[in-house]
């Protein structure tokens, strides 16, 4: 089974909320002072569902990342988790790019890859949660797609899929290749094991640039994007909290209860 | 070419009526499609639902496109995916709405790709630029530290919108429109990802998105039997139990009651949030609620900057007492 997991290099979302800054250009967020990005945690599910598959029947995963200036260390993450290669396409060509640059450039990099019978992504990414690529590599490619996985087994070449849905799930059933996008409820991400982490500081990542995978400039990045961010802002918060005093939290509660009925919101 | 004219909404079915995110839907189109001064469509896609033409148009659609086929009695991406190519190769919109569901967060990315145009997923506000008419989509970003307002130059221009972002306008059963048929023609050997099994979640009481009161726990909860506490002040005030994620990445509460921006989303009137902090991705899918009640030990905690009531105080006090007093009051 060779497969393929999609990730990237993002912002670390569980950084302090008061560390959160957007740029003063006001189209981008600015990473924030002393806090190192980490790999998007919604890809770590793709690589964990890519390495059940690999744990049950055996296989070969190549974790794919795009973008810029990514940290040899943070990116390795998934060759420490148990992936076998890792493949960047680096070039400052993918910056501002949007669900459709970014996956057309990860598409045409899948197709150089060439042997694959299954692509993972994450759901959506933890920065601009889009929510589209993989779905998008998979209509460029002309593959069936299963998003929200919860759950795979591979049988008789194809892969059950349990898909997470608003009412509970359902069993999809798809032939490979496919494409599938992991959901959180995979499960929890393994961690490296020293063996890993170690096996991950020998192997080199093969660098890919827009050439190597035959995108033109005009399709990549900013240049490439088919929406357009006008906005970027951070609401602003109310704060006008009434907060209901008390002796003790018991004489607080009771004022509460009493205010609740008084302004009848109960 | 022709030109790309009035927005389009896909209508979701459950139990045979319209969806709940459907109406919704149809009432924020209806608002679109008046600031542009064309007309709102809707589409219907599906098994036995040629019948819920007449209830579309009750919600505000002027005209409905009815694609049904028994091959489309499930959502499956191979199937809807041709057919929605073809209902907009004929309605040829201008927006295309649908609902940010486990359909429309599949299809509409997908439908994009195919249409070469762009989507812009979880969307909270649509509204048209009044200059250049085209349509403003606003959706939170980096899990709800930011909004982003994102607009396309390509036609159709395609939005998902998360539910209760908008409000249904009250049906009005003489409203007249027109119904058009559409054959699905679809192959059946196409369909290479096939749903085998629809499995439901198990739900005792009221269902977290439809309940009027909803009380959430926090980290701060410490274990399930906390949770039952919580239990006893929602079972009081005929409401659901919903968490952060840490509760339910513990095994505290299943992962069905999570509130947030990869859980549920929830706008009941009442929302008392107990021992949780406010982060960003929490409040993102709690924020439609109409009064939020905050119960938490740390006074700088951020819920109390989102809240309309707050008690600073150790919730195992609190919220025994609070529910005691509940209680009594209640009765009479």
């Amino acid at each position: 089974m060779n497969m393929v997991v999609c990730i990237k290099q993002v912002i670390d979302p569980e950084a302090p909320p008061a560390s959160f800054k957007i740029d003063p250009s006001g189209n981008k967020v600015m990473p924030p002072a002393g806090v190192s990005p980490v790999v998007d945690p919604y890809a770590e599910y793709a690589v964990e569902a890519a390495l059940k598959v690999k744990d049950a029947i055996g296989g070969k995963i190549t974790a794919l990342s795009l973008g810029s200036n990514q940290l040899r260390d943070i990116v390795k993450k998934p060759l420490a988790m148990g992936a076998d290669e890792l493949i960047l396409l680096e070039d400052e060509a993918f910056d501002g790019g949007d669900s459709w640059s970014t996956a057309y450039a990860l598409a045409m990099a899948i197709k150089k890859i060439g042997d694959y019978d299954i692509i993972f992504c994450g759901r959506e990414a933890s920065d601009w949660n889009a929510g589209q690529v993989g779905s998008g590599i998979a209509e460029i490619l002309g593959l069936p797609s299963v998003t929200l996985a919860e759950k795979i087994d591979i049988t008789d070449g194809k892969a059950k899929v349990q898909r997470s849905t608003d009412e509970g799930y359902e069993v999809v059933e798809v032939s490979l290749p496919c494409l599938i996008t992991a959901s959180n409820e995979i499960g929890e991400p393994r961690y490296p094991t020293i063996k890993g982490i170690m096996g991950a500081k020998k192997k080199e990542p093969v660098v890919w640039k827009l050439a190597d995978i035959g995108v033109d400039a005009t399709q990549a990045g900013a240049q490439g994007r088919h929406s357009q961010l006008l906005k970027l802002f951070q609401p602003a918060r109310e704060g006008k909290c009434e907060i209901i005093e008390g002796e003790t939290p018991e004489e607080a509660a009771v004022s509460l209860a009493v205010k609740l009925r008084e302004v009848k919101v109960l | 070419m022709a030109e790309n004219k009035g927005v389009l909404v896909l209508c979701e079915t459950k139990e045979g009526k319209l969806a709940s995110i459907s109406t919704e839907l149809l009432g924020g189109g209806r608002k679109l499609a008046s600031d542009l001064g064309e007309e709102l469509a809707a589409v219907l896609v599906g098994s036995g639902v040629a019948g819920l033409a007449q209830e579309a148009i009750a919600y505000g659609a002027d005209k409905v496109y009815v694609v049904d086929d028994p091959i489309l009695k499930d959502y499956q991406t191979d199937s809807y995916l041709p057919v929605m190519e073809k209902v907009v190769g004929q309605a040829m919109p201008q927006v295309l709405i649908m609902g940010q569901t486990s359909i429309g967060r599949d299809l509409a990315p997908r439908l994009a790709f195919r249409l070469k145009t762009a989507a812009v997923l979880g969307c909270l506000e649509l509204a048209i630029d009044p200059q250049s008419k085209k349509l403003l989509q606003t959706k939170p970003v980096y899990g709800g530290n930011a909004q982003a307002v994102f607009t396309t130059d390509s036609f159709p221009q395609i939005a998902t919108v998360r539910p209760k972002a908008m409000t249904p306008l009250e049906p009005d059963q003489s409203r007249k429109g027109e119904v058009v048929k559409i054959e699905a023609g679809l192959d059946p050997s196409a369909i290479r990802a096939k749903v085998l099994e629809k499995v439901p979640e198990e739900v005792t009481g009221i269902k977290l998105e439809d309940a009027e009161v909803v009380v959430g726990g926090g980290r701060g909860i410490g274990n399930t039997e906390g949770f039952e506490q919580l239990e006893a002040l929602a079972k009081l005030l005929k409401g659901a139990v919903g968490a952060t994620r840490p509760p339910c990445d513990n095994g505290w509460m299943p992962t069905g009651a999570q509130i947030g921006l990869t859980g549920k989303i929830i706008a009941p009137e009442l929302y008392i949030a107990v021992a949780l902090s406010g982060s960003s991705q929490h409040m993102s899918g709690c924020s439609g609620s109409k009064t939020i009640v905050a119960i938490n030990k740390d006074p700088e905690a951020n819920i109390f900057r989102e809240a309309r009531f707050g008690v600073v105080g150790d919730w195992k006090k609190v919220v025994p007492a609070l529910t005691e007093k509940l209680k009594e009051l209640l009765a009479k």
